[in-house]
């Protein structure tokens, strides 16, 4: 339905259709609409002066508001739309070399990306954001299920595939734990919003290992819980559908959880990492060389196997770092190496 | 010739987002230039210069800002064809967050950042609301989420514009950009053409030169707060 059209109706009636207007009205310092006076009764009775203040007049807040509604239904709908695969289309390399690969990525897949600095791994990963149709300096296409976005699409901004997560981010905003899922899960319009909190927030404190309280300031989290948060979030709520990791490997979380956990929610998770363990415990590993996909990679059985040991060798490690965090010494028994921790 | 608006709150990243996209358009061969609308003191000029863009600074000194804009971009639309410009930015800071230098034939672009947290996105007056393309820069330092709540926020108040994260020192995202500059209108003069959102009725004595406080001094059009 379209805002024309609601405004016949009753303000009670339109605000519990569509909640999300009582914030579409503060935000423009109104005061919302109630009663059972109708929406274009409303509208009429706003004093003209205060609107000319925000720029506008009723007409064009009709316009706006009509303007709203759509963008929050398709926002709507595009969080219950199931993306069934991306598939990115080899391009050429930096010497106009064809890349001849067509790689398909669906929910679940964990995909390393892996190569020296400068080889193209950012330009990869920026060839999926911008959903690029042959017009990137790399040549790639970019489908969705098998058909290129549409070009409006593309421009307008509305699809973000990739969700990003990195060592060089941090919460800026000045508001607890609580209120930032809060407001995270109001803007992704979720429906059981206390419960979301409640999932996100006891899996993060999980995946941090040190616990942190409802009420503590995001930006007072330690780096491991800021991390954590941030994974729990991105793999329950994020609208983005691929996930972009960047050395995971020091974040101070459990690494691996945080890979089931992403593989769990559906995503498919992209990793620009060098770390064995992780690597392994990839599907597939996408080599990059001279700005092109130069091999992929099918993490093969004997690597699948040797993961048990990599897995031996890094709680062997953490078990070490325990030590010497709680002040003690370590002792280079024949046994360090060897026995289970 | 065509000229697009770009305009945001101080230190957006305004300038990197221009420079990124005209390194763009030169690659297709088109010849850029700039026209930066500043208060004071701009150091903008040395940065387009050294990118090898025609630049042209103006500031507006003990003038508002926005009144000296719209008095000079037909003069600065003239300039741009005389250097037989393919494109013409006109690059000016919104200073109270009142005015919008947005003119109605001609591609609008404002500049955000995350950085100026989640409720920047209502305090921006039209220069934001009245855009057609809203970019959003700095998201590579803030999380996931508040880049998420950033954007929706952005929709909220201009439901009808594109939204495109941009990251002015990498360039990453400027593509889309570079797609609606591309799409853009030709246009040769801009008389009679309108602002998008006019501006604020002034004239008092502040206006021409008083300093001083007090109900003795207040001449013209003044409104005070009830403080009752």
């Amino acid at each position: 339905m379209n805002a024309p059209n609601l405004l016949h109706l009753p303000c009670t009636e339109v605000v519990r259709c569509y909640p999300y207007l009582a914030d579409f009205f503060s935000a423009h310092g109104l005061p919302l609409p109630a009663g059972s006076l109708s929406l274009g009764d409303y509208i009429d009775s706003l004093d003209a002066d205060s609107l000319e203040n925000q720029g506008l007049d009723r007409i064009a807040l009709v316009a706006r508001l009509d303007g709203f509604i759509a963008q929050m239904e398709s926002f709507r709908a595009e969080g219950a739309r199931k993306l069934g695969k991306v598939t990115l289309v080899g391009g050429h390399d930096k010497s106009g070399r064809g890349e001849e690969v067509r790689v398909d990525l669906r929910p679940g897949d964990v995909v390393c990306v892996v190569g020296p600095t400068g080889s193209g791994k950012s330009r990869l990963l920026a060839d999926i954001e911008c959903l690029a149709q042959g017009d990137t300096p790399t040549g790639r296409h970019i489908l969705i299920d098998d058909a290129p976005p549409s070009e409006s699409a593309r421009l307008s901004g509305e699809q973000r595939l990739v969700a990003q997560l990195s060592q060089n981010m941090n919460f800026v905003m000045d508001l607890s734990v609580e209120e930032f899922l809060q407001m995270h899960a109001e803007s992704r319009m979720v429906e059981g919003i206390d419960a979301m909190i409640e999932r996100i927030f006891t899996t993060a404190v999980d995946l941090a290992g040190e616990p942190f309280t409802r009420d503590t300031p995001v930006t007072a989290l330690s780096g491991g819980q800021s991390r954590a948060l941030m994974i729990a979030d991105v793999a329950c709520l994020s609208a983005s559908p691929i996930v972009l990791i960047d050395e995971i490997e020091n974040a101070g979380v459990d690494r691996r959880r945080a890979l089931e956990l992403l593989v769990r929610e559906e995503k498919i998770v992209l990793m620009a990492t060098h770390d064995p363990l992780l690597a392994l415990s990839g599907d597939r590993r996408l080599v990059i060389r001279n700005g092109a996909i130069a091999a992929v990679l099918e993490t093969s059985a004997e690597e699948k196997a040797g993961l048990a040991h990599l897995d031996r060798l890094d709680r062997r490690l953490a078990a070490l770092r325990d030590q010497v965090r709680r002040g003690e010494r370590i002792c280079f028994d024949e046994g360090l190496f060897l026995n289970e921790p | 010739m065509k000229l697009v608006t770009v305009a945001g709150p101080p230190s957006s990243g305004k300038t990197s987002v221009i420079l990124r996209l005209a390194e763009g358009l030169r690659v297709q061969g088109l010849k850029v230039g700039v026209v930066k609308f500043d208060c004071l003191s701009s150091d903008d000029q040395q940065r387009y210069e050294k990118a090898g863009l025609p630049v042209k600074t103006g500031l507006a000194g003990g003038l508002c800002p926005d009144h000296f804009f719209i008095a000079n971009i037909e003069g600065a639309l003239q300039w741009g064809q005389k250097q037989g410009l393919d494109l013409l930015i006109s690059e000016s800071a919104g200073l109270c967050n009142r005015c919008s230098p947005h003119l109605h034939p001609i591609l609008a672009v404002c500049v955000v950042d995350n950085l100026s947290g989640v409720h920047t996105p209502r305090k921006i007056g039209p220069m934001l609301k009245t855009a057609d393309v809203v970019v959003i820069t700095k998201g590579d330092i803030v999380s996931q989420a508040e880049r998420e709540v950033f954007a929706f926020r952005v929709r909220q108040v201009n439901p009808r514009a594109a939204v495109l994260p941009v990251n002015g020192l990498t360039g990453q995202g400027s593509l889309l950009l570079q797609r609606h500059i591309e799409n853009a209108p030709e246009i040769d003069s801009l008389a009679g053409e309108r602002l998008r959102f006019s501006m604020p009725a002034a004239l008092c004595s502040y206006c021409l030169g008083e300093t001083r406080v007090g109900k003795d001094c207040q001449i013209g059009n003044i409104r005070t707060m009830d403080f009752s």
